[in-house]
């Protein structure tokens, strides 16, 4: 009794393992395919404006917001350790170095996953379920070209652009909180600040959020683009994309960071 | 089965299936040109998927379907896709843009494959909704703000934005009201006789039975993925066909 339970047990497990790769397997393919497309005339400016606007305009709001409490919360609880062994001045040289490795690029990257993400899979969803999408493939105009691309190449520049506004922003925050609210002097915060802060920090960030900008993008399309029976579709679509791409986001950036910490 | 020379689609001993499921099995039969043709049949007959083996979104799995002379299976993708520019089709639900205007939706397709410039596709969109009964007051408004009469209408003048060779119908008159019903067969057939110098084809895949045989030149029954019973709509009214007599008389 318990030995079948077991098996079953294990049997499903083993199912939702298969399911979920072979999900991954069906994402990453419907992501090539943008490397096709990408180099295929007609180049529609247009619709990469508008959705540039949409992902990257749209979502300053958020990022800004978001990058300056992160940055002003850094500082306050970095200060309150660090003032233990007496090395409260490398406080603002820490929050920088956190922000543009690590929470600049994820935050964003969750931020936009859930917004603009989730506005992908809802839009393209809605449009498959109402056969516009199918309207588009009648007229002889390739659906994923038209509105997978456009998508894509969007959140792939606009996400290193939010990821420097959350930056820069959380710095702000972090030096207004470290000087005037935990009155560390303001020559000490800068100058470690500058000492031990490299380019090549930030580009460890940028280099993440263009890649999490391609991922959000593929995974908000993909789920669109396999939204079946009506609203209720939609709605399990639009919630599909935002947990896998904030799964994706946090399972690359694992890899991308013990790459990265290696090359940078 | 009647044979038409220079058919405009031809399909021949196609089958199509789905996993275990034969949804078409071994069909042939041909679509003359100029011509209403209408393709009757229940819920689940294949007739939906007929029509994506028409427009070369399913290929058949055995078979073949010649479409103005051209054989589909034969082209690569990219042709098949400028091919799709012979057929204009009126969806269901008229499957508009709803972030366009009805003369945007109606200009979409003269933007992506003509050289017109802006005013001369606006232009040419305006007559297009003027001859489908769409007044000027409704141009400029989105799909949620028509009525579902006037998506219909806004979705054929942007079916025959192109001028297309093939126009479909796909289920036209379903869910609509019977005033509603009357005006869009009314239309069909308007923009058949509009159309029929240039030699336009109009196919339209329906269970409205009566819609059908007021307006079809011809009629095909689908059952189960064969055509059991294709005339001239006036024959077809008297055909002995136990199917057929049953769907006339539901």
């Amino acid at each position: 009794m318990i030995l079948s339970k077991l098996k079953k047990f294990v049997e499903i497990i083993g199912a939702m393992t298969i399911e979920n790769i072979r999900g991954i397997g069906q994402i990453w393919l419907f992501g090539l395919r943008f490397f096709y497309w990408i180099v295929k005339p007609p180049f529609r400016f247009k619709l990469l404006s508008e959705q540039f606007y949409f992902i990257g305009n749209k979502s300053l709001f958020i990022i800004t917001l978001a990058g300056g409490f992160t940055g002003m919360v850094m500082a306050y609880q970095t200060y309150f350790g660090f003032k233990l062994i007496n090395v409260d001045s490398l406080v603002g040289s820490v929050v920088a170095i956190t922000l543009a490795k690590e929470l600049a690029p994820v935050l964003t990257g969750l931020i936009v996953a859930g917004r603009a993400g989730a506005a992908m899979a809802a839009q393209i969803g809605t449009m498959k379920v109402t056969e516009q999408v199918d309207a588009l493939e009648v007229m002889g105009i390739d659906s994923y070209q038209y509105l997978a691309v456009p998508r894509i190449i969007a959140a792939t520049f606009a996400l290193p652009m939010l990821s420097i506004t959350f930056l820069f922003v959380g710095n702000i925050g972090s030096i207004v909180v470290g000087t005037v609210a935990l009155l560390i002097d303001e020559t000490v915060y800068m100058s470690k600040l500058s000492e031990f802060m490299f380019i090549g920090d930030v580009m460890q960030g940028v280099i993440k959020a263009t890649v999490f900008g391609f991922i959000i993008a593929v995974v908000g399309t993909y789920f669109g683009f396999n939204v079946t029976k009506g609203a209720e579709g939609v709605g399990k679509g639009t919630n599909l994309a935002v947990v896998w791409g904030m799964i994706l986001v946090l399972v690359v950036d694992y890899f991308l960071t013990s790459f990265l910490v290696q090359v940078l | 089965m009647l044979t038409f020379e220079e058919p405009a689609v031809s399909i021949n001993s196609i089958t199509k299936e789905f996993g275990d499921h034969t949804v078409l099995n071994k069909l042939s039969f041909d679509i003359p040109r100029n011509k209403i043709t209408t393709i009757l049949g229940f819920s689940g007959a294949g007739k939906s998927t007929l029509l994506k083996l028409i427009l070369g979104l399913h290929k058949p799995d055995q078979g073949s379907i010649e479409v103005l002379g051209k054989n589909l299976s034969k082209f690569r993708p990219i042709e098949l896709r400028e091919f799709r520019q012979n057929f204009g089709m009126l969806f269901q639900y008229a499957a508009l843009f709803d972030s366009m205007t009805a003369v945007e939706n109606v200009y979409f397709p003269l933007n992506e494959f003509t050289s017109l410039s802006m005013e001369e596709m606006i232009d040419k969109a305006k007559k297009l909704l003027i001859s489908v009964g769409i007044k000027d007051i409704s141009f400029d408004r989105i799909p949620s703000e028509l009525s579902g009469g006037m998506r219909k209408r806004v979705g054929l003048a942007r079916g025959l934005a192109l001028d297309p060779l093939i126009m479909l119908y796909d289920e036209p008159t379903t869910g609509l009201d019977p005033i509603t019903t009357k005006m869009v067969n009314e239309l069909i057939v308007d923009t058949a006789k509009k159309n029929k110098d240039r030699g336009m084809t109009s196919i339209i895949i329906s269970h409205d039975v009566k819609a059908t045989l007021r307006i079809s030149d011809y009629v095909a029954f689908l059952d189960r993925g064969n055509i059991v019973e294709y005339l001239p709509v006036k024959e077809f009214e008297k055909s002995t066909n136990p199917l057929v007599q049953e769907f006339i008389n539901l």
